[in-house]
């Protein structure tokens, strides 16, 4: 990829979130479009009729008249709307950071239709109350929010939370991101616990035991930078655990953002054995490597953090090959403040909703060729069966319209001022892609429009 | 000569024609003679962490140019209120032309450097870079070798934690010696070897002394061996520089120590004070360096 200095258009005119908000229509035709269903081995041109919320009919063009709007997806591809299973909304408690209507304003221009939004707020969220009010109309959502709830109460490592009732709320999966369960009995616990109900339970590997006072991935490079380095050890180790306690369990792991080669190939000998376990991949970690660190930039600082450029090709090998499952962004913003200091003092993190998928599309589609099938498998229909939504992840009839149109071959450069989340800590500003969301309808409602 | 940097912030960033300059220039300065290349020029002395051999050369070596000094100590600005050091640099840039800091964080005075755009130079930044003390410890080496080309350098001690050690490894590799890195494993990582070429490690002190034309010992922290679970005594029995071990070396072999010392732990009295000790040549030399640094960066840009 590389930085360009010349802007091009932004990722979105700036006036198509509003004109849409004002104009919801019961009934939308997608005309002319590329419809790539991997759910249901669909990839072809075919046009897809929404009507009140709901997919109504997917026919052969030209065979479908009757709707309030027709959308013309002439040259672009309609897919299920994408979900991305690890965001940062920062809501309740750090608004300075993000909204729940920032963050969801910048997933719909990056074309998500859903996401996954994790517990770390203040307070934190492993309360029935929280779940609820971080779903209320009156947060002001632009595509579907779906919480993680706390594994354990106020992600302390000790006490489960009570998945039953933060299920009924409207949680899909527990997690502790950030701060990893370590004891092997609370872990086991909510892998039980959590099958019980139907929910994965969402780990960020690392073993922190291992990590205290590091700064980037362990090895040559951080050594000559001077910065404390987290061993690869760290995040592998944590992944063997659990898989071996979902495996006793008979419970559901899903791995958050993985980043070692090794810990990839434990998700593929588990899988192998049996054991109920996913996981997913960042754009950052297939995007780059620790060498980034060198110019203690923080804006390369996050958790798990940059890896070898071994780890990267495992990766890209495992998001081509179907070992990884999905592409997640930990979409994790931060005020300007709490990163333009000291590497070692910068806030942990880095945004990504508006330029996964044009990261996908650049690397994996163009560069590594990887089939556009498995791309939407990535973004769309396996997150979707990770929290086990029904009716999302697919363009089927019956379905909740939530769609996602892009244009495989446009060009475009990102411009971070032009974000629509409240964050710009991310390096992605004059970064080049090919492929960019047009699109994307959630409920039946365009929410952006490129 | 060569393009001549805007700031000094490490050894890895230059050239070996760029680190020659400084050290040709450093000829040239005597503190004992003043000169007035840098009347009228400002120079802050920031210092994050505390120094007394670094801070007072730097001080006197700006001086002895004729420059203005300020010296600022974390505890006692606005800094121990708070401010980041973004808004320090910024506000000081309006004020001073320079800007020589210490700083406990690995990278600071690369991040300093991007955010002013004025030369800045690195007095020590956390584990990562001390370009000024390599360089007069190249110059100290140069007053008794011809050529760095071809010399066995061996640095022995705590290099994990050393900025010293860092610079120092970069810079004598750059030059063309050839470099032994020596210690235990928590404090001489593998990965260490990777600096640069010519840098090769060793576990044995004797081993790593024979035929050295230098031998750099580096400050041993009994704390940290404590939180390392390393025995004191057993330190001090496989990697302290004693007599017997400086005849390993070569009979014209020189004994450097960048300071502070701490005599009875990485070296006894009679290595530290023995005829081939250098160590003070290495203090006189640090004001000589300093002058040449600063007249590099800011001499003649007016």
């Amino acid at each position: 990829m590389k930085k360009s200095t010349k802007k091009e258009q932004p990722a979105a005119a700036a006036h198509g979130f509003e004109k849409a908000q004002s104009s919801p229509v019961a009934s939308l035709l997608i005309r002319g479009g590329r419809v790539v269903d991997p759910a249901q081995k669909l990839d072809g041109e075919l046009d897809v009729l929404l009507r009140d919320g709901r997919v109504a009919q997917v026919a052969p063009p030209g065979t479908l008249k009757d709707a309030a709007e027709i959308v013309d997806a002439k040259g672009l591809v309609v897919a299920p709307g994408l979900i991305d299973l690890h965001v940062h909304l920062r809501e309740p408690g750090k608004a300075y950071k993000e909204t729940i209507k920032s963050g969801t304003a910048a997933a719909a221009a990056g074309g998500f239709t859903s996401v996954c939004a994790m517990p770390n707020t203040t307070p934190v969220n492993d309360s029935p109350a929280i779940t609820r009010w971080m779903q209320d109309p009156e947060r002001g959502a632009v595509v579907n929010v779906f919480p993680i709830a706390a594994a354990t109460v106020a992600s302390a490592g000790e006490r489960i939370s009570n998945y039953g009732a933060l299920h009924a709320a409207g949680a899909v999966a527990v997690s502790d991101d950030g701060l990893p369960i370590l004891d092997d009995k609370v872990m086991a616990g909510a892998l039980e616990t959590a099958a019980l109900v139907g929910m994965p339970v969402i780990q960020h590997a690392e073993d922190t035991r291992l990590t205290q006072g590091t700064q980037m991935n362990l090895g040559a490079t951080s050594f000559r930078l001077g910065l404390r380095g987290q061993p690869a050890e760290a995040e592998w180790r944590m992944v063997e655990r659990d898989i071996r306690l979902a495996h006793g369990t008979r419970g559901r792991l899903h791995v958050a953002h993985i980043s070692t080669a090794r810990a990839l190939e434990l998700v593929k000998l588990g899988r192998q054995t049996g054991v109920a376990v996913s996981a997913e991949v960042t754009p950052h970690h297939f995007l780059f490597t620790e060498e980034e660190c060198a110019g203690y930039d923080s804006r390369y600082k996050m958790n798990p953090p940059l890896r070898t450029a071994a780890d990267r090709e495992a990766l890209l090998a495992g998001l081509a090959d179907g070992s990884v499952d999905a592409i997640a962004t930990d979409h994790a913003p931060h005020a300007l403040f709490e990163k333009e200091v000291e590497f070692d003092k910068a806030a942990w993190g880095i945004t990504g909703l508006e330029i996964a998928l044009g990261a996908a599309l650049t690397v994996l589609y163009h560069e590594r060729k990887v089939p556009l099938a498995r791309i939407v498998a990535l973004l769309s229909s396996n997150p979707a069966r990770i929290v086990g939504f029904d009716g999302r992840g697919t363009l089927a009839v019956g379905a909740h319209a939530d769609v996602t149109l892009f244009d495989l071959k446009a060009n475009w450069t990102y411009d971070v001022r032009k974000t629509r989340s409240k964050a710009r800590n991310c390096p992605y500003d004059g970064m080049r892609f090919k492929g960019r969301p047009v699109m994307t309808i959630v409920g039946g409602r365009v929410v952006f429009r490129a | 000569m060569t393009s001549k940097p805007r700031s000094l912030l490490g050894i890895e960033p230059l050239n070996p024609r760029q680190i020659m300059d400084f050290l040709t220039l450093a000829k040239k300065m005597d503190p004992a003679r003043p000169r007035n290349s840098l009347r009228g020029r400002r120079v802050a002395l920031v210092f994050y962490e505390n120094s007394t051999r670094t801070r007072t050369s730097f001080e006197i070596a700006a001086k002895a140019l004729g420059a203005t000094t300020v010296v600022i100590h974390a505890d006692s600005t606005s800094v121990a209120k708070g401010e980041s050091l973004k808004d320090t640099g910024l506000t000081l840039r309006s004020i001073v032309d320079a800007i020589v800091m210490r700083h406990p964080s690995s990278g600071a005075s690369v991040l300093l450097d991007r955010m002013l755009g004025i030369p800045i130079v690195n007095a020590g930044d956390g584990m990562h870079e001390h370009p000024s003390q390599a360089l007069l410890d190249a110059f100290t080496i140069l007053q008794h070798k011809k050529t760095l080309k071809g010399l066995k350098i061996v640095t022995v001690g705590d290099i994990f934690h050393s900025r010293v050690a860092r610079s120092d490894a970069l810079l004598f590799s750059k030059l063309g010696a050839r470099v032994v890195l020596c210690g235990p494993e928590v404090l001489l990582p593998d990965v260490a070897a990777e600096l640069g070429p010519n840098i090769t490690l060793s576990r044995n002190m004797d081993t790593a002394i024979k035929d050295a034309d230098v031998v750099m010992m580096l400050r041993v922290q009994q704390e940290r061996l404590a939180g390392l679970q390393i025995v004191v005594d057993e330190y001090i029995r496989r990697y302290q520089l004693t007599a017997s071990r400086v005849r390993l070396a070569k009979k014209d072999a020189i004994v450097m120590h960048p300071g502070p010392m701490i005599r009875g732990m990485e070296l006894t009295d009679e290595a530290a004070d023995g005829a081939q000790s250098v160590v003070l040549e290495q203090v006189l030399n640090g004001v000589k360096v300093r002058m040449a640094i600063l007249e590099m960066l800011l001499g003649g840009r007016r």
